[in-house]
Formats: structure tokens, C-alpha cells, sequence
């Protein structure tokens, strides 16, 4: 097992961040931790890179364990954390050089783990790290965070404010990453970037809702989603909410995703129900489980 | 090893590359050198000197004349009567007001004592004292030449017998203020330099979280530390340098003792002063924290320090006090050496102290760095 966390809890104050989580990830795996913002992920991470002690339980990473052995995590785990964290008055190529050398290694040496991802900003190596733009700081703290050719790596909401593009890119660059033999934690808050995961886990609250593989964890959902939509949303949603049948209702993009209380749903009964609400132009029509859907469902 | 230095060498490359930085050492010392050592004097000169001749004598009028005649005083007036002077001095025009009695020539010949009137706007406390020894000075000055003046000069009377006191002042013949505000205007530059860029530093790498960043690397706490406050201790020195240089080619400080002496304490003392900045950014999760409470303690031992005040006239409480004031040791120090020549045997009682203090302090910061982060 790359990382093993069992029944980890962690209080701040009377604030519980991370209540019993324990969770497996296999080496050479893409895992991903996805909740909302203030979920515990954050303290997750920062536990399993050693800079935050646990209340409770224990966690190994690459078979250290993260109190006992924190010296050997250090050496071996490369973090991206949610904040851009280099040294912005430096330039891309001295951040790079600096990380570089208090690991005790040069750039050239793990050039080529580096190289599709840093190729991007080098043209820019001469430019300071604050000058660069969201998504150029973004490959510099991956890159920063590969020179030591970590085992595992971490990262912490890596794509949280960057455009769609970028993002599309930087899991590209995962995969990649991935196939070189690299363990990766990844978390985030877009439900649509799990998919890209080999395995996920849901966590709300400081709870894991669900782990499991992207395309099953949306098996879990308990009945057929179907999206409505209609000329007033907002109406929609009311009227909906006072369906008698009505098992959830909530927006999602330019439709309303509805469950029903029953397995399958009449159509006619409902278009005609909505309609004497006042709503006109209504489309019914069964759609596919997300793995937001799932996620409502099961932080409900 | 090559860790620190590697941390020492990016240090370097920001501070010289934050615009911000560079003026805070290198003008910023010069300015403050050049402009509060002729600034902070307590010399005072010109005084407003007022007075009412209710004799109008040839006696009264020499003593008027000697107060017109010294440099301190600068004769404006006089007033018909006590109540226009009073006047004057509510609103300010006057800061000194001297009365002349009736009958003053006439009770001084008749060997009878006779009173002056001296009244002092003692709005500023520290000056009013310093008004009050001039006039004190100039009357006895008077009083002794007018015996002689009255009486015929058969008379056995009059021979001068008073004892006089000549000072002499060693270690500064000439009472040159700036000799020994210099050394240590010098001392609070660079302690405060060092411990607002030191305190300020590592709050930084917090602020802007890369202080986290670095705490996944293998770096060890004591290489950071080093690394990081390193430079600040180089900056110190240069500041010391350009300091001397100064001192000697603008306002020619007298630099009896050795140079190396002043150098060798300074490299201890800083210890002092860096322990202190670590210490501050360890309580502290941004630069205008440390900053505000930088200022706090530097202020405190400012005006603690021996420069502006002397401690001797503090209260014994304070006095006490003021042994925890590092400014304090450095101000000494610097004095004896540059100005009296002292000679390692002679500092130290104040370099032990100042080792003590630089080992309680930085045992302080690290184990409250160990704690806090």
C-alpha cells in the first residue's frame, strides 16, 4: 500500500475537521478526495505530509509512518499545496534550482520526469514566479514538487481557480505521471474531475461518504434521475418541492434533476401537475447518474 | 552544510531584488546618521531672555549686558512691569523672564544680600533645567565681580576668596555632543535595522505559505534558521561599516579603541538582536505584526538605552529595567571603546552579560519555534 490511513481524527478546538477516516491507496493509483470546500481534505493532506499531527489514529505513507518516520515522508513526498507557494521574487528557474538542490538533487538528474510539464514554462525560465499566470504557476508548483522524484505525490485542489483548458491539461499530465510509476493523491472540489480518477472517496464533513471506482460509486445511486426543465426554473423548483411523489429536487445546470419516490415516474401525471402550476414548454426525460448526483445523495 | 548555504545564497537574491529592501539599508542609516546626529543635541541656544529693570543702575545693566554678551541668550526686551512680561510669556514670546529689584546696587554695596527674580517656561522640563544652569552660572559669575566692583580696593574685603571649580572634561575635552551621540545613534541603527528586517523575514515565508512548502522538504529547523538569519547578520556588519565610515569622515568621532574590539562584540550582540527578530516572527502570522511589535520593544529600549536620558537619573525601578536593554550594553560599549579606548579586559563584565542574554534569547526562539510551527 502506497498510503493507509486508519480511523485518523483531528479536532480544532471544538471543531471536528476529520472524524475516523481511514482509507487505502494502492501504489501507481490515481486517488482522488472529493468534497466541498471545508470538508477535512486540506487536513488530510496535511497530515499525511507530516506538518499536522493526528488526534487519533495512524497513517503510513510509502510505508513510513507519518509520525515515527516523518524524516523518510520528507524525502520521499512531493506536495503541491492548494495556495501557489514558491517564492514569487524568484525566478521560475531558481525556484526550480533551489527545490532542486535542498533535495539534494540537480534538475538535469530528474529532467526527464519533469520534462513534458516544465518544456511548457521554459521559455519563461527567466521570468519571476509572481509574474507568471495562473496556470504557468500551476506546471511550476508540479514541477517544483516532482524534482525529487517523489513516490508519492500530493496535491491539494491543484486546479481550483485555473480554466477549463488548463485543467483539462494538467490531468493529462497526471496520467502521465501516473504511468511513470508515481502514486498520486489528488483532491478536489469540481465532481467532474473525479471521473478521471482510478478510484475515489466522498467525503463531507470530515466523514468518507463512499470510496470506490468513479463508474461505480454512481451504482450506489438508489433510483432513475430525470431532467426537467421548464420556461421558469425557479417555479419549477417550487412546484417540484410540492409534488407529492417528490423524493429530491435540485439544479443542476439549465435542468432540474428530480427523483421520484416511486421506481418509475408518470410522465403525463407530472407534466400535467406542472402545468397547473403555471409552467409552460416542460421537458421530462430520464438522464445518466453523475457523481454529483451521487454525491447529494449521499450527503443528504 | 550546503543546504544553509543554498538558503543563504536565495536570501541573498531577494533581499537585493525587493525594491522595498535595499533603501531600508543602505540610505535609510545614512540619512538617519547624518540628520539625528546634528539634530539631537541638548544644547540650547538662543533663549528669549526678557527683563524688568526696576533698579536701572549701572550694576543692573552690567548684569543685562552679560546676558546679552553670552551666545545662549538672546536679549529681546524689556517690560515697564512683571504683569506685561507674564503676558508674554502665555503667549510664548519670552522664555525667560528676570527681575531686577529696586535698590539692587545700593543693598549690594551695603554688603546686604539682595534677590533676583527668575521666572522660566518650563513647558519643556528637560530645558528649563538646562535655562536655569545658564542663568545660575552667569549670576555667580556677576556676583563675584560686583564684591570687587563695590569696594574700594584698599579694602581687605576684597580679594576674591571662593572656591572655583574648573571641570574638565575627559574622554570628550570639548563636551562635543555629537562625539558621543554619534556612537550611539550608530548602535540604534543598527539594532533596529536588523531586528525589523530579521523579525519581519521569516513572518514572510508564513504570510505568503512558503514556509509550509519548505517544512515537507528534508530541510532541518536549525539549517532554515541559520540560513535565514544569516544574511541579516552580514547586513548588520555593513551597517556597522557604513556607520564608522561616517562617523569618522563626516563628523571625525574620535575611534581611540580598537576597531576590531567594536567588531568582535558587534558579532555577539547581533546574536542578541536576531534571537529577538526569530523570536517575534515565531508569535506572529504576519509582517505587520512583527512589525508593530519590533516597534514596540525597540521604542522601549530607545528611550531605556542610556542615549537620550541618562540612566543614572532614572528611578531605581527603571534602572533595573534597563539591564534587560541590549541597546543599552552596545551604547556603552561603543562609547568606551571608540571614545575612552577601552580594551577586552575592560568590556567584559558587559560581554558576558551580553553572551547570557544571546544565549536566553535564542534558546527562547528556537524552543518557541519548535512549538509553534
Amino acid at each position: 500500500m502506497s498510503i493507509s490511513v486508519k480511523n485518523i481524527s483531528k479536532s480544532f478546538k471544538d471543531v471536528t475537521a476529520v472524524n475516523d477516516v481511514s482509507f487505502e491507496v494502492k501504489e501507481g493509483e490515481l486517488f482522488g478526495l472529493i468534497g466541498p470546500d471545508g470538508a477535512g481534505k486540506t487536513t488530510i493532506f496535511r497530515i499525511l505530509t507530516t506538518l499536522l499531527f493526528a488526534d487519533k489514529g495512524t497513517a503510513t505513507v510509502a510505508n513510513f509512518d507519518v509520525i515515527e518516520d516523518y524524516k523518510e515522508i520528507r524525502n520521499n513526498v512531493g506536495y503541491m499545496p492548494g495556495r501557489f507557494s514558491l517564492y514569487q521574487d524568484l525566478t521560475v528557474e531558481e525556484n526550480l534550482t533551489f527545490f532542486a538542490t535542498i533535495f539534494g538533487t540537480t534538475i538535469e538528474e530528474n529532467y526527464d520526469l519533469i520534462k513534458d510539464i516544465y518544456i511548457q514554462i521554459e521559455p519563461f525560465k527567466k521570468r519571476r514566479a509572481g509574474q507568471l499566470s495562473g496556470g504557468m504557476k500551476q506546471k511550476l508548483a508540479l514541477s517544483c514538487a516532482l524534482i525529487h522524484k517523489p513516490k508519492v505525490l500530493f496535491l491539494d485542489e491543484p486546479t481550483t481557480g485555473v480554466d477549463p483548458v488548463s485543467r483539462k491539461e494538467f490531468w493529462e499530465m497526471l496520467k502521465r505521471l501516473q504511468k511513470k510509476g508515481i502514486t498520486i493523491l489528488v483532491s478536489t472540489p469540481y465532481m467532474d474531475e473525479a471521473a478521471l480518477c482510478d478510484r475515489i472517496a466522498l467525503i463531507q464533513d470530515g466523514k468518507i461518504l463512499q470510496i470506490d471506482d468513479p463508474k461505480e460509486i454512481v451504482k450506489h445511486f438508489p433510483t432513475t434521475i430525470y431532467d426537467i426543465k421548464a420556461d421558469n426554473i425557479y417555479k419549477l423548483l417550487v412546484a417540484l418541492k410540492e409534488y407529492k411523489h417528490s423524493y429530491s429536487v435540485y439544479p443542476f445546470g439549465e435542468f432540474v434533476h428530480y427523483t421520484d419516490k416511486r421506481d418509475a415516474i408518470d410522465t403525463k401525471e407530472l407534466t400535467l401537475f406542472l402545468k397547473d402550476k403555471g409552467l409552460n414548454n416542460i421537458i421530462i426525460q430520464p438522464t445518466e447518474t453523475t457523481i454529483e448526483d451521487t454525491f447529494m445523495e449521499l450527503a443528504k | 552544510m550546503n543546504t544553509i548555504l543554498y538558503i543563504i545564497q536565495k536570501e541573498f537574491k531577494q533581499i537585493f531584488r525587493n525594491k522595498g529592501m535595499l533603501p531600508i539599508i543602505s540610505i535609510l542609516p545614512l540619512l538617519q546618521l547624518l540628520i539625528l546626529s546634528n539634530a539631537a543635541t541638548f544644547e540650547i541656544k538662543n533663549i528669549t531672555f526678557s527683563y524688568i529693570d526696576k533698579d536701572q543702575t549701572t550694576l543692573s545693566r552690567a548684569l543685562i549686558e552679560k546676558f546679552d554678551a553670552s551666545t545662549y541668550f538672546h536679549v529681546i526686551t524689556d517690560f515697564p512691569s512683571i504683569k506685561e512680561a507674564n503676558a508674554a510669556m502665555a503667549k510664548g514670546e519670552v522664555d525667560v523672564i528676570l527681575e531686577i529689584p529696586r535698590y539692587f546696587e545700593r543693598d549690594l554695596s551695603n554688603q546686604q544680600d539682595t534677590d533676583l527674580s527668575v521666572t522660566i517656561n518650563a513647558i519643556d522640563g528637560a530645558a528649563a533645567g538646562v535655562q536655569n544652569s545658564y542663568i545660575n552660572q552667569i549670576v555667580k559669575d556677576f556676583d563675584k565681580k560686583a564684591k570687587i566692583l563695590m569696594l574700594p580696593p584698599s579694602d581687605p574685603l576684597n580679594k576674591p576668596k571662593n572656591i572655583e571649580s574648573i571641570p574638565s572634561s575627559w574622554f570628550n575635552i570639548t563636551l562635543d555632543y555629537k562625539t558621543f551621540m554619534v556612537p550611539g545613534i550608530l548602535v540604534l541603527l543598527v539594532s533596529m535595522i536588523t531586528l525589523f528586517l530579521s523579525g519581519m523575514n521569516i513572518v514572510r515565508e508564513k504570510e505568503i505559505g512558503t514556509l509550509e512548502q519548505m517544512n515537507v522538504t528534508p530541510i532541518k529547523k536549525h539549517q532554515f534558521i541559520i540560513g535565514k538569519l544569516f544574511p541579516f547578520w552580514v547586513i548588520g556588519f555593513v551597517l556597522l561599516t557604513i556607520g564608522l565610515i561616517i562617523a569618522k569622515v563626516v563628523f571625525n568621532t574620535p575611534m581611540i579603541g580598537s576597531l576590531w574590539l567594536i567588531y568582535f562584540y558587534t558579532a555577539i550582540y547581533l546574536l542578541v538582536i536576531l534571537g529577538m527578530g526569530l523570536y517575534i516572527s515565531n508569535f506572529t502570522d504576519t509582517q505587520q505584526q512583527a512589525m508593530f511589535i519590533a516597534w514596540f520593544f525597540i521604542v522601549i529600549f530607545i528611550l531605556m538605552s542610556g542615549l537620550f536620558t541618562p540612566i543614572e537619573s532614572m528611578p531605581y525601578w527603571a534602572q533595573i529595567l534597563t539591564e534587560f536593554n541590549p541597546i543599552k550594553y552596545f551604547v556603552e560599549i561603543m562609547r568606551m571603546v571608540m571614545l575612552k579606548g577601552s580594551g577586552f579586559v575592560d568590556i567584559i563584565p558587559l560581554l558576558v552579560k551580553t553572551i547570557v542574554y544571546a544565549i536566553i534569547m535564542n534558546g527562547l526562539a528556537v524552543w518557541s519555534y519548535k512549538k509553534t510551527n
